[in-house]
């Protein structure tokens, strides 16, 4: 490795040094602050007992099956409404009527409907996936090169074959990118839904340290959720690049 | 409308055997304008039919009428005498913007089986069919890469081997070599020739190149502009196999041309 990629790291390590030093030199006791060696200590004592991964599964498992049903969901509308100008028009106020309400203001109806759990947080999360899918599906589909919607009437393509032929591969680039959108809104939803009302998952993990007063293990986690939410997204970029390379250039379009 | 009482036809017009495509009293208003005017024009089985006219005359817009993408909007366009009433699958179209026809995530291969998806051949078939249409089309080495690694000629000639693919009976191009260099679009206006006289495929094909209409074209239509209607046809008497050199220093040929450019300018004026 060169010397250009540690001088990134002086910085924060320089920072986290401070941290410790500051936090050794300074007489006062923190309820809401802890030395990095600590939290440190708490995050792998944490990950070393399987309660942390046990949260992030639940966290994951919940966020996952939300942004799976709103994107599916997100989709299906998507290109309905990229493709029929009418529906567009018939549709445009309920969507705009709905999509400014916060997902999280939902929760006290999503409470009395579904209870604490899983099922719950999954259609909240749902809900403030939904939005972003749909709109850029319907701008992706009407972003595609109308020679190419030509090409499948002059071949006589009925609508299944048009959309799965041509209107999906067309748009799937940019439906990828709003996917990856929706995903990190969904981890944030998730996290905020647990950290709110729902006891379950990393949200719900930092809400208990923070009550029992455990400054290291709450800082750990939200350390944590970060380090989840960029590999979460890591791992979709390196998706992105492995399917769309080949065709970086209707990606640029 | 005038007074005079419309001349009753006393026969239905009995289309002659060997008409495939006629226009008959078409206008057609496209947003509230009039682009096409009382076009007749009938095109024989077989025939290679080269429309050439000023820009804004509606050449485009009389292929997108054979093609079933517009709708005349007095009068008829009939295809094997009947009315043409959406696009077809016999009926092939050639697009002048062959980047933006092709689909850039399907290889070369990918790209010629949509049209063999398009008439349901049997994944089977399809790999002979394919390599068979790319050697014709001088692609058969470039079955595996994709749309964007080809030159804009190998493009073009991939667009032409799909089309080729449906089998078609009408070849409809619509300036399908203009955005391509001349040596390169000598080479394609050899290979079409010899693609449609070998099949017996009817062409109709859209230029602003005059000679490149008289080298092509069994007869030229040439428009005139606003709004669009037939100004003249010339039938084309130059002798076949056609030759880049020979065709184009044929007496018939230079004449031909000084009156399609005659023609052009008048429009233009």
């Amino acid at each position: 490795m060169t010397a250009g990629k540690w001088r990134g790291l002086v910085v924060p390590v320089g920072l986290l040094l401070a941290a410790e030093i500051a936090a050794l030199v300074s007489p006062v006791s923190s309820d809401t602050l802890a030395p990095p060696s600590q939290i440190f200590g708490a995050g792998f004592i944490g990950l070393g007992d399987g309660t942390i991964l046990k949260a992030t599964g639940q966290t994951m498992l919940a966020a996952l099956g939300g942004l799976g049903l709103g994107v599916g969901l997100g989709l299906v509308f998507g290109i309905l409404l990229g493709l029929f100008v009418i529906l567009d028009r018939l549709m445009e106020f309920p969507v705009e009527a709905f999509r400014p309400i916060p997902s999280v203001a939902l929760l006290p109806v999503a409470m009395l409907a579904f209870g604490f759990g899983y099922s719950m947080e999954i259609a909240i999360v749902a809900f403030a996936t939904f939005w972003p899918v749909l709109i850029l599906t319907k701008a992706a589909i009407a972003g595609i090169e109308p020679r190419l919607l030509e090409v499948s009437r002059a071949l006589g393509f009925n609508l299944f074959q048009r959309v799965w032929k041509i209107v999906l591969p067309a748009a799937l680039p940019r439906i990828f990118v709003a996917f990856r959108l929706a995903a990190g809104v969904a981890l944030i939803v998730a996290v905020t839904v647990e950290i709110a009302i729902n006891p379950l998952g990393l949200g719900y993990a930092m809400m208990t340290a923070q009550q029992s007063l455990n400054p290291a293990l709450m800082l750990a986690l939200l350390l944590w959720i970060g380090v989840v939410g960029w590999g979460f997204n890591a791992l979709l970029m390196l998706l992105q690049s492995r399917l769309f390379s080949r065709m970086n250039t209707a990606e640029a379009r | 409308m005038s007074s005079v009482p419309n001349k009753v036809v006393a026969m239905p017009r009995a289309a002659s055997q060997d008409t495939l495509i006629a226009f008959r009293g078409v206008d057609l208003d496209l947003a509230g304008r009039r682009i096409l005017e009382g076009i007749d024009l009938e095109i024989r089985r077989g025939e290679f039919v080269c429309v050439i006219g000023p820009s804004g005359c509606g050449k485009t817009t009389t292929l997108r009428l054979i093609a079933g993408l517009f709708t005349p909007t007095k009068g008829s366009v009939e295809y094997d005498g009947k009315p043409v009433t959406g696009p077809r699958r016999d009926i092939a179209i050639v697009f002048q913007d062959y980047g933006k026809a092709l689909l850039p995530w399907r290889t070369v291969a990918g790209n010629v089986a949509l049209a063999l998806e398009a008439i349901g051949m049997p994944r089977a078939e399809r790999s002979d069919r394919i390599a068979a249409l790319l050697d014709k089309v001088g692609l058969g080495k470039h079955a595996d890469k994709f749309p964007n690694q080809l030159s804009g000629g190998m493009q073009q000639r991939l667009q032409i081997a799909r089309c080729l693919a449906q089998n078609p009976s009408v070849l409809l191009m619509d300036e399908p070599f203009g955005a391509l260099d001349a040596m390169t679009r000598q080479a394609l206006q050899d290979e079409i020739l010899q693609i449609v006289r070998s099949t017996g495929t009817t062409a109709f094909f859209v230029t602003h190149d005059l000679e490149e209409a008289l080298y092509l074209g069994d007869r030229v239509v040439a428009l005139s502009p606003n709004p669009g209607r037939v100004g003249e046809i010339y039938d084309v008497p130059l002798p076949y196999p056609r030759d880049q050199l020979t065709t184009r220093e044929h007496p018939d040929f230079l004449r031909l041309r000084r009156s399609l450019f005659d023609f052009i300018k008048d429009a233009e004026s």
